[in-house]
């Protein structure tokens, strides 16, 4: 009774209470449901958005953060985040390289990162460095060419909201846990991919293509749609350390693979982890799931982790379609203080349905690093096939490595397997190429590089080439 | 929401009342002891009955015990003709305990050689209490679960082992739990407190077993401490009838050198839970966990182990196997943490799964927390089927389908059997899972077959 009379009480605020200043353009920290209406009502949303996102909010109200991970952080204030701001001015940017902190640029030499980029990525006023428009309009016009949409979500509720409403929400629920509720409620950008039936996505999708359209929000949606026999392949996130200003990041990323499909999501992730005794570092708290809906369809998550102060991340896959393939490969590095508690969830449901888990753990300095996976098979998976493997490596004795594989199976035609292994880097290894004249930080860089292969080779060319590079700098100092 | 936790409420209390029935029967105990009945009643008072979301028992539904009304047994009653069939066949020292009461009829203990104590606890407390009170409880205190905290609250019987330095006892020392098929199901709280003292080696089995039909709840406690070099092999034997509920603990401290193996047999109970944990203290300490579970029809079998390395160059094994059948359900938690500063550590775990029926269920989880740098620590888990391939080979050479799947799961449960030194047990789980297989693959025959060419 009480919920009722309570959730009556809350509607009845919303409606009195939804006086927005639309001229503003940013709101005061806070959290309410006028803080919502303000953001529905500045992206102009339609009015079943607004009560979708209140919606969330209010099972958000209802949840509590959490606490089985395998991390450490101080409770998190949600009434002291500003939920709502603008882009930054051009004006307001740094005019030129110039004024960028020198420590950023050496980074990105270290990554070999274009000159042209640099700048981009190190948020100077775009307009002063280079054209990326005339660079998005080709790609734009390709794309419109072959059918696909590949547009900001926000776009997407405006320009195809029959698309939106039909697949949002429906892989991630907006109870789902308590960040995606919170990211449901407040999300303000992120990414529409709509690949209709039979078309091959003529080339990869990167978030890059649009950075200039909106700053990545700290509460990002994803929604990546590909109709029967469709491909694609969408790179999320860059090698470079994004400036961002925000702490507390909660993205959802969506995918939804009907028959025939497939999706590949690669990411590198390189927030700003903190400083040496971990302060400052972005919280990245991600619900990302790719729902296999069709038959034979195949969705495969990539990523390589190396930034934010805390990480907790597990996307998934739901292999509901018969004989559906789901795939995870991920290299994780944590350094100073990071903590990271990452993995990954394959839920089968359907028949002959296969997964494979490649999960690469590096840990150095004072990290923690935690790989936790769930492989389920339902009763009606048979023949379902999983094979994990999750290896740790372990930097210096002060760093963690933790592994929680959770396995649910009741099917006997099932085959799950898992292997699991937890090392440092061998003596003989290192002493093998330090004789033959190679520098210790170049030996231990080459061994993890080795011990990351797996997980490379699934990156998209120009990806993976970065990300041996990055490595290479996250692990600076990690060793003598 | 609230329905459920008065719900809860009350189940507690039904325990609490059981309890305060029985202290109003009992008179001058030593202060100690009542001092932890009481921290005990007010612990497990404070926590409840877990329930499944409490990570611990996550997959484990207890409500068969909390909701249960168990009294306490009276006496130790049992036909010597059936207890006979029950008992292992071998020579030993023997402590038999019926619905937790201690029976000195069904006891061995007239060969007990010098350096070894071998006591029902009652008699090692009215002994000399204070000695029987600085170890009991030092390792699995209340705070370890709502169980352990109902045994404290509850603990009467159970058995009592100390080893002197360099003793070596030659018999194993069984310790053996009988279940009756009571009117009104009963409940047991034992505690088994095992203290080897340097360089001592000895063989205990832990013994549990029942007659058709018996439906009673067993809360046993077990503290084993291993100071330098002690050896000792353990043997959990689990063949209850399949309404009995058993949950238990084994909590194990190892000094430098000492070695633990122990084996964890469940073939029998409705509802098993084991805890197994062990604290490597002292460098060179190694600690073996054989486990292998059979589970039919409704049977519930949860196993946890836990290997604690707190001290560099200390060793841990695990090697589960599980066969589940019908609509059973099997549990496997694997647990390794390494502390920091601990370095060459070796671990090592695998647990393997064989599933028989499409409505079983296996649920495992093999973790690794490490916090030293130095350490090789690997673990595996699979869940599957015989190899088809293995099938196909036995079948070329002639034998029939079903006693070609036969053998292989017997194999199966082989490969942690073969471990087992002492031939009355190997036989006697060996017999029952043949006698286990679905009739398809019936085997029994021929494994007492092999038995008979053996003895020849």
């Amino acid at each position: 009774m009480a919920s009722q009379e309570m959730e009556q009480l809350v509607r009845r605020e919303y409606k009195e209470g939804f006086v927005t200043d639309i001229e503003s353009d940013t709101i005061p920290p806070g959290l309410d449901e006028d803080t919502i209406a303000f953001i529905s009502n500045k992206k102009g949303e339609p009015a079943w958005m607004l009560e979708w996102r209140l919606d969330a909010y209010r099972q958000w109200l209802k949840m509590t953060p959490p606490s089985w991970a395998h991390l450490d952080y101080p409770p998190i204030d949600y009434q002291a985040i500003s939920y709502f701001s603008a882009p930054k001015r051009e004006e307001d940017k740094p005019q030129s390289l110039d004024e960028v902190d020198p420590k950023l640029l050496e980074t990105y030499e270290k990554l070999g990162i274009p000159l042209h980029e640099r700048a981009a990525l190190a948020g100077v006023a775009v307009d002063a460095v280079f054209d990326s428009v005339s660079v998005t309009t080709t790609f734009k016009d390709k794309l419109a060419e072959a059918g696909v949409i590949f547009c900001s979500i926000s776009e997407a509720i405006r320009d195809y909201p029959e698309l939106v409403k039909q697949y949002l929400g429906t892989v991630v629920p907006t109870s789902d846990n308590y960040f995606a509720a919170l990211n449901s409620a407040v999300f303000t950008d992120g990414s529409f991919v709509f690949v209709p039936e039979g078309v091959t996505c003529p080339m990869e999708l990167s978030t890059y293509f649009r950075i200039n359209a909106a700053n990545t929000g700290q509460f990002e949606r994803t929604l990546i749609v590909c109709e029967k026999k469709a491909q694609v392949s969408y790179l999320e996130g860059c090698t470079a350390p994004m400036r961002d200003e925000n702490q507390l990041h909660a993205a959802v990323v969506e995918l939804v693979a009907l028959e025939d499909a497939s999706i590949k999501y690669s990411t590198v992730q390189n927030w700003y982890p903190g400083d040496e005794d971990g302060k400052g570092g972005i919280y990245n708290f991600v619900t990302k799931r790719g729902d296999c809906r069709g038959d034979r369809s195949h969705i495969s998550w990539t990523q390589v982790e190396t930034g934010s102060a805390i990480t907790w991340k597990y996307p998934s896959c739901v292999l509901r379609g018969k004989d559906s393939i789901g795939e995870f490969y991920s290299v994780a590095v944590t350094n100073g203080r990071q903590q990271a508690d990452t993995g990954t969830k394959m839920i089968h449901l359907g028949e002959g349905s296969k997964s494979t888990i490649v999960s690469k753990g590096i840990s150095a300095g004072r990290s923690n690093q935690s790989y936790r996976g769930l492989v389920k098979v339902g009763p009606r998976a048979k023949g379902a096939r999983n094979f994990t493997q999750c290896d740790s490596l372990l930097i210096g004795d002060t760093c963690g490595a933790h592994t929680f594989p959770y396995q649910e199976i009741g099917n006997s035609t099932a085959t799950v397997e898992h292997e699991a292994t937890t090392s440092k880097i061998g003596e003989d290894q290192l002493f093998y190429c330090q004789s033959r004249g190679i520098s210790e930080e170049d030996a231990v860089n080459m061994i993890v590089n080795g011990f990351c292969k797996d997980v490379f080779q699934e990156l998209p060319m120009e990806f993976a080439v970065e990300a041996e590079a990055l490595l290479n700098v996250t692990l600076e100092g990690a060793v003598g | 929401m609230n329905q459920t936790a008065s719900q809860g409420a009350s189940e507690v209390q039904r325990f609490l009342d059981r309890l305060s029935e029985r202290s109003a029967r009992r008179s001058g105990e030593p202060t100690w002891i009542a001092a932890r009945r009481q921290a005990g009643a007010a612990r497990f008072e404070a926590m409840g009955f877990p329930d499944r979301r409490v990570e611990e028992w996550k997959y484990t539904d207890v409500r068969a015990i909390s909701r249960g009304d168990f009294q306490l047994a009276e006496d130790a009653d049992f036909s010597p003709a059936s207890a006979a069939a029950l008992t292992l066949p071998m020579d030993a020292h023997r402590l038999t305990f019926v619905d937790g009461v201690f029976s000195s009829a069904l006891s061995d203990l007239t060969e007990l050689p010098g350096g070894v104590q071998v006591q029902p606890l009652s008699q090692a407390l009215e002994e000399n209490h204070e000695a029987v009170g600085g170890p009991l409880g030092r390792l699995t205190g209340v705070e370890f679960s709502a169980f352990s905290a109902l045994n404290t609250a509850f603990f009467e019987e159970g058995a009592l082992v100390r080893l002197a330095p360099g003793t070596v006892v030659e018999k194993p020392i069984v310790l053996q739990f009988l279940s009756r098929a009571n009117q009104a199901a009963v409940m047991s709280h034992p505690r088994i407190l095992i203290e080897a003292a340097s360089r001592s080696q000895a063989t205990v089995i832990e013994h549990h077993v029942g007659e058709e039909g018996a439906a009673n709840f067993t809360n046993l406690v077990e503290e084993v401490m291993l100071d330098r070099g002690a050896h000792l092999t353990h043997y959990k034997l689990v063949e209850s009838p399949e309404q009995d509920l058993h949950v238990a603990s084994i909590h194990v401290e190892q000094c430098r050198d000492a070695q633990f193996t122990s084996f964890n047999l469940t073939l029998g109970g409705g509802l098993v839970r084991n805890d197994l944990i062990s604290d490597l203290n002292g460098q060179g300490a190694e600690v073996t966990f054989n486990g292998l579970f059979y589970g039919q029809n409704r049977q519930h079998v949860d196993n946890h182990t836990l290997a604690n390395h707190n001290a560099p160059h200390t060793f841990s094994h695990e090697n589960y196997k599980g066969i589940l059948d019908d609509r059973a359900h099997g549990v496997f938690n694997g647990k390794v943490i390494v502390k920091r500063d601990s370095q060459k550590i070796e671990a090592d775990q695998s647990n393997a799964n064989l599933l028989l029926s499409d409505r079983a269920q296996i649920d495992t989880k093999p973790e690794l927390e490490i916090y030293a740098d130095d350490v090789k620590c690997s673990h595996g888990a699979t869940t599957g089927q015989l190899d088809e391939e293995a099938v196909f080979a036995l079948r070329t050479r002639g034998l029939d389908e079903a006693t070609a799947r036969g053998l292989l799961t017997l194999a199966f449960a082989g490969e942690v059997m073969d471990q087992v030194d002492l031939d009355a047990v190997a036989e006697r789980v060996e017999l029952t899972v043949a006698g286990k297989l679905p009739e398809r693959f019936h085997l029994a025959g021929l494994v007492e077959a092999a038995v008979a060419l053996n003895e020849d």
